[in-house]
């Protein structure tokens, strides 16, 4: 044979040779067999391929761990506690984690590669959370910022949620964004039209699923949610609601509201809602909350607007948000009666309004929002 | 290559260790000396990995070289032959390593993969095949070159640490000063050699 062949092919050989020990060192060393899953002491078990990232197996199982980043350990959101060993804490996870997580050995679920059988704990609601295909019906200016998106779920084609839950709206890439993403919206659909979801999306500039929603997002068009997740919700007490909403916030309270009047829940509960705006071209629903508070005795609305000018005829409270708030928790609102806090907006107006609600007795531990920073 | 072993594999070892350290004499793979020195525990996981990759890498290259790369005259190619080699090992350390000690593996991150262009092991397998060593006294000349490597990086590990609260004169701080240190340490080093010919 030419020498000139020889080199080339014996060299061709002996890569192949290796690549063939490489590969078979990856099917010894990175073949954990089956692995058994043990969620919530023994609620769930299952029976999956290891070597692979506990987020994405939970995903391909139907079990939707909340990812923002989809598992490239950038959010930090897909935390779960690990109850058996998987070792020490990798130095990917540590900025994500509080001392007191690690304690507890909190670990973000896209970091643990599934090895051997493990236990896990995860909120129970996470059971029920999947991934819904849905086709855009409407798409309504709400204001010139806002915009509520009406979608009919197809597959599956209904979804079981409590009024206060959020979804997350899964953007495609687009423009120079490289990779699908997922935001977080709290829907503002009744449960009792569990086919359908609606969603409050307010422009934020440069936002990555605001600017795919006002610019890519047309009526007809399929899209992709996953959900229900979320802790907000009414709590079953004596205790008087006193909800707090600005902009795209209204959509937890929307889906309350209507809930609650349509199935009568909770029917001692007083309700206030104090939502708050800028000036009357950022207001929305104000007929029909008005409309709502007419029909049911127990609900009580306060639009209010910080700049208010006289051109607009604003004949509702004026202020910032916080101080009409605290005026209304010091007279108007039975200042004896136990109180709870609802908000949902911006973290400053939450912060704002915890503050105020602290001062006015509201304890802390019966105030709840979900903050999407 | 069939010349009767010139050393005993045993003195071989100890040589290469010690009198003619692969990293203190020849001044090879010294970016990841330099570079992952600072801290003991990496340094200490890396010349692991160098000492294991250098053995194992010195025993497959010989036996490539004696049955595959000699008999069909393509010592143009042991280069090239050599590199596959390496990196092969490599690879395939780095998926044990990965199963064995997840933390080892995060710890030493992008220096592991980066072995395979570690100059140390391509210049201690160039010396076997220059020195036409025997099966035995290569595997001992790679273990040896990587222990050696491997003393080297923890004695310099050991010295930086020293040094952090020592008052360094500005324009030395950070590399210059770990390069006047290195110097030192090959003179040290410098003082064995001679003592057996390792070729």
């Amino acid at each position: 044979m030419s020498p000139l062949l020889i080199g080339p092919l014996a060299t061709g050989a002996i890569s192949g040779l290796l690549a063939l020990v490489i590969a078979l060192t990856d099917r010894v060393v990175n073949n954990y067999g089956e692995v058994t899953m043990d969620i919530n002491g023994g609620k769930k078990s299952l029976k999956v391929k290891g070597g692979s990232p506990m987020l994405g197996t939970l995903g391909s199982e139907g079990i939707f761990v909340p990812s923002a980043c989809g598992g490239r350990g950038s959010c930090g959101a897909c935390k779960v506690r690990v109850l058996s060993d998987v070792g020490p804490v990798l130095p990917t996870e540590t900025p994500y984690l509080t001392p007191q997580e690690i304690s507890q050995n909190v670990r973000l679920s896209c970091q643990i590669k599934l090895k051997k059988d493990i236990q896990i704990e995860i909120p129970d609601e996470l059971f029920y959370v999947k991934k819904y295909t849905a086709k855009v019906e409407s798409i309504r200016d709400l204001t010139y910022d806002i915009k509520e998106v009406r979608v009919l779920l197809k597959n599956p084609s209904s979804m079981e949620y409590i009024p206060g839950q959020y979804a997350q709206l899964v953007t495609p890439p687009y423009e120079d964004i490289p990779e699908s993403v997922q935001r977080a919206y709290s829907m503002s659909s009744r449960p009792g039209e569990p086919d359908h979801v609606e969603l409050l999306v307010r422009l934020v500039p440069g936002g990555i699923a605001t600017s795919w929603v006002f610019k890519y997002l047309k009526v007809g068009m399929d899209m992709e949610l996953v959900g229900p997740f979320g802790e907000f919700r009414v709590h079953d007490t004596p205790a008087a609601m006193i909800c707090v909403a600005g902009g795209s916030g209204m959509a937890p309270f929307w889906s309350m509201f209507r809930d609650m009047k349509e199935k009568n829940t909770f029917p001692e509960k007083e309700i206030w809602y104090f939502f708050g705006a800028r000036s009357s071209r950022d207001m929305f629903f104000l007929d029909e909350l008005r409309a709502l508070e007419k029909e049911m005795p127990r609900f009580h609305f306060v639009p209010a607007l910080s700049e208010s000018k006289p051109e607009e005829n604003w004949t509702g409270d004026t202020g910032l948000i916080t101080d009409v708030l605290d005026r209304y928790l010091k007279g108007k609102i039975d200042p004896s009666r136990p109180k709870e806090g609802y908000l949902c907006g911006s973290p400053g107006m939450i912060n704002a309004c915890i503050d105020v609600m602290i001062r006015n007795a509201i304890p802390e531990s019966g105030i709840y929002y979900d903050k999407f920073a | 290559m069939n010349t009767e072993p010139l050393l005993n594999p045993v003195v071989l070892f100890f040589a290469s260790i010690f009198t003619s350290n692969i990293l203190l004499s020849n001044f090879l793979g010294m970016c990841s000396f330099i570079s992952i020195s600072k801290d003991k525990t990496s340094a200490n996981g890396l010349g692991l990995a160098v000492t294991v990759v250098m053995a194992i890498c010195a025993a497959v290259s010989w036996l490539v070289l004696r049955y595959i790369v000699v008999p069909l005259q393509i010592e143009y190619l042991s280069f090239i032959i050599f590199i596959i080699v390496i990196a092969a090992v490599v690879q395939m350390l780095e998926m044990i390593i990965d199963r064995v000690s997840p933390a080892l593996y995060m710890s030493l991150g992008i220096f592991l993969p980066l072995i395979t262009v570690n100059c140390a092991i391509l210049g201690a397998i160039l010396f076997m095949q220059i020195r036409s060593y025997g099966f035995l006294q290569a595997v001992a000349f790679g273990a040896g070159s990587g222990l050696g490597w491997w003393l080297a990086i923890m004695l310099l590990a050991s010295i930086r640490k020293r040094m952090e609260n020592n008052p360094v004169p500005a324009g030395l701080k950070g590399a210059g000063i770990t390069m006047v240190t290195i110097g030192f340490m090959a003179m040290a080093f410098i003082g064995f050699s001679g003592m057996i010919a390792v070729q």
